[in-house]
């Protein structure tokens, strides 16, 4: 059957037609649905592990019972998981195991735009690269064969353009399949011994699947007019065919690791001037050059951001189309902390207290623009306490009483605990606040170890926050309302001042779960607003001024009452009254 | 036949999800091609956020380039402003009036330009504006814009009631089935 389909659902699709048992991930934009696409498959076991590393693990697990494995994670969630990456192209797999990577040209949703095709490289690992739904469902369902047959874990690149869009695919029928386990202490155990036997296999393994790469016919030459070849893959095929349709030879390559030496050779010989047009690094560019070849690339596009058709004509000197712009300056619309996000209130009292925070990954990241601008760190996934356990080593005092740490609880789970041994074990005077909101919010509502779901909202274990904490030797552990400021207020002043390292868990879940019941929404009485703005420093998008007085949207108001506790005249009431 | 892009642009949280997926289901029941691009992660979050809407006999790019749209349909007329340089030369718009100020106004760093339906005008370019808002409430439900909206884009799109209709029953959830054809028919029908 025909159907349009997001390619993050076709790769779930793949995994289900190919007979896919075992699915572990973390959450990442771009690659989220394909975990919880494949989810809604009876016949696939499917989770949310803590981090990127466990899940991949889990599945190779899997694998090596005989069973189909799978994860996905985004760019930067393979480099949390690159450690057992690495060496399970040593071990190889049992039965199939294939690796989604979904890279974020253009950071729409992600903290830098690292081009993951250096790790297929690096780890010595085949990457395949669909550029549309079609392919992500094909290429899906080669991956496990190529896996098998090449005693390989199999990456699977996907990026924004193409996990996100739709486009047309026609699905087929699962096929079940599994092998036995068997023991195999030189294969499985890598020890030195046994690494360095295996090492030899792996390059040789590298060989033949440059081999295939050659015949592939997700390799393919499309022959065009003209005196110009490009050779591209993924996304970028897709707009190198919207600007030259059948007016350029293009070498379209499915298979980006290893790459085709002759096949590239063939295709060169037989065009006036050669090009690579690929997103991010010069990868390919750089491997054809080494073949003697001469080729064009980076001269001509830049090494960031993803592209787009008239960009690409234009860097062919090709007419682009232009478009109308007004004379008015269009202010910006940068995302937000929602209306009753209960991340504000914990925020506005970090602000009022001239905090030094630093953050992490997650949508409380958005403390860190105005009217709050509270935020002065965000690197990774549980940098918030490690930072700030150097941060405070070296400064001391200066820093203790003022420093915190602001984490989410799914950030906590993901890769904070360790962080927090540290603190623990190393002894900062450190205080860490947990920004339980009872859901991994960001990436859009997703079960992780402390909401007590999983990945299909059946009740599952559920980590106990304060426990945790105490058993690893915090004394101070509180949990506060981030809707009441006073409280939020008391808990920094008495944690910040009290000697040794304290845990402050603001507790309150997302405003945009499903159970959570909203208040009525608040109104302000024009007699009383005296228009001093106090209730705009919270910067929620609901409340504005309009001649003067606030005014509160009741489309957007869901009745937190965190703005109320900052007006000097008792202005505000809710609807209801 | 030539691709056909759409771009359906508003601010996060606003439907638009549900106007892209009611146009992918339409456009290949008729037979076509479809690519359908959408924003999801931290844009989402009370941002600007665009969908591309593609179809022809082969798409290929899944977005919508400067100069390229057929049409924007548009839930905020802030956001009309934002993407027209993205409309062809005779394009044509179909936009919400209503005004959603972004956090850099309510802060009071940037004003909210004034009169954009006008000044679009000024500038020959095809622009159908209506309080979507308050025929969605007509409708039943201030929910409904997205769907007022469509209404209003099939008015200028060839294809016969009876495909939208069909894919408004495949898409929207029955128990709204009602309030949607209605909203739909408010926003065709809008004079």
């Amino acid at each position: 059957m025909k159907e349009l389909m997001l390619g993050n659902k076709a790769v779930a699709r793949g995994l289900y037609e190919a007979g896919v048992c075992f699915v572990s991930s973390y959450p990442g934009t771009p690659s989220t649905e394909i975990t919880e696409e494949a989810a809604l498959y009876d016949e696939i076991y499917c989770e949310w592990a803590p981090n990127e590393k466990v899940a991949m693990e889990s599945a190779f697990g899997a694998s090596l019972a005989g069973r189909r494995a799978f994860c996905a994670q985004k760019h930067v969630g393979l480099n949390v998981a690159a450690d057992p990456l690495f060496t399970m192209s040593y071990t190889g797999v049992n039965a199939g195991f294939v690796v989604v990577v979904a890279d974020d040209a253009g950071c729409h949703s992600s903290q830098n735009e690292q081009d993951s095709r250096h790790y297929a490289r690096a780890a010595k690992l085949p990457m395949l690269e669909p550029a549309d739904s079609s392919e992500a469902l094909a290429f899906t369902k080669l991956a496990y064969e190529l896996s098998e047959k090449y005693d390989t874990p199999v990456l699977l690149k996907m990026c924004t353009r193409v996990a996100h869009s739709q486009s047309v695919v026609e699905t087929g029928k699962r096929e079940e399949y599994n092998k036995p386990y068997e023991k195999n202490i030189g294969k499985y155990v890598m020890m030195p011994g046994n690494a360095k036997r295996r090492h030899p296999i792996v390059e040789k393994r590298t060989e033949a699947l440059r081999e295939y790469a050659e015949t592939s016919p997700i390799n393919r030459i499309e022959k065009g007019t003209g005196d110009i070849g490009i050779i591209t893959a993924s996304t970028s095929y897709q707009y190198v065919k919207e600007v030259f349709g059948d007016e350029a030879h293009i070498l379209k390559l499915g298979m980006t690791n290893p790459l085709p030496d002759n096949l590239i050779r063939q295709f060169a010989a037989g065009v006036k001037e050669l090009y690579v047009v690929e997103e991010l690094d010069s990868i390919i560019e750089e491997h054809v050059k080494a073949l003697g070849l001469t080729v064009k690339g980076s001269e001509l596009l830049p090494r960031i951001d993803e592209f787009c058709q008239n960009q690409i004509a234009a860097a062919f000197g090709r007419k682009a189309p232009e478009g109308v712009v007004l004379e008015d300056a269009i202010p910006p619309r940068p995302p937000l902390m929602c209306a009753g996000c209960p991340h504000r209130g914990m925020f506005y009292a970090l602000q009022k207290r001239k905090c030094t925070v630093l953050g992490d990954i997650g949508c409380y990241t958005l403390g860190a623009v105005a009217p709050l601008n509270a935020i002065e760190l965000t690197l990774c996934m549980g940098a918030s306490i490690g930072a700030v356990h150097g941060f405070n080593k070296m400064l001391g005092r200066e820093s203790e009483g003022k420093t915190v740490a602001v984490i989410g609880d799914s950030t906590f789970m993901h890769s904070g605990m360790t962080g927090l041994a540290n603190v623990a074990y190393n002894q900062s005077n450190s205080t860490i606040i947990i920004l339980d909101n009872s859901i991994t919010g960001m990436t859009g509502h997703q079960q992780n170890p402390t909401t007590g779901y999983n990945i299909k909202g059946d009740p599952a274990g559920k980590i106990d926050l304060e426990a945790l904490c105490r058993a690893m030797g915090f004394q101070r552990v509180r949990v506060v309302d981030p809707y009441d400021l006073t409280a939020c207020d008391t808990a920094l002043k008495e944690e910040l001042a009290a000697e040794g390292p304290s845990i402050i868990i603001s507790r309150r879940p997302c405003a945009l779960l499903k159970y959570v019941k909203h208040k009525a929404p608040l109104k302000v009485d024009k007699e009383k607003c005296i228009g001093c703005k106090s209730c705009m420093r919270v910067g929620c998008p609901a409340i504005s001024m309009q001649e003067g007085k606030a005014v509160v949207d009741n489309t957007q108001c869901v009745g937190c009452n965190v703005c109320s506790q900052l007006c000097p005249k008792q202005a505000f009431s809710s609807t209801t009254d | 036949m030539e691709t056909k892009n759409i771009m359906i642009v508003g601010v996060g949280g606003q439907g638009s999800l549900l106007a892209s997926k009611l146009l992918g289901h339409l456009l290949l029941n008729e037979g076509y091609d479809v690519k359908v691009s959408e924003v999801h992660g931290m844009s989402q979050r009370g941002g600007s956020v665009v969908t591309y809407v593609r179809f022809g006999d082969r798409v290929y790019s899944p977005v919508v380039d400067k100069g390229e749209a057929d049409f924007i349909v548009s839930f905020e007329i802030l956001e009309t402003a934002r993407w027209l340089p993205y409309l062809k030369q005779d394009g044509q718009i179909v936009t919400n009036t209503q005004q959603i100020a972004p956090m850099p106004v309510i802060t009071g760093a940037a004003t909210y330009p004034e009169q954009l339906v006008e000044k679009i005008k000024s500038k020959g370019i095809k622009i159908d504006a209506m309080d979507c808002l308050t025929l969605a409430r007509e409708a039943g439900s201030p929910k409904a814009v997205n769907i007022v909206l469509l209404g209003r884009l099939s008015h200028y799109f060839g294809i016969r009631e009876e495909a939208w209709q069909e894919a408004m029953t495949a898409v929207v959830p029955p128990k709204f089935l009602e309030l949607n054809r209605k909203a739909f028919a408010l926003g065709k029908n809008f004079a």
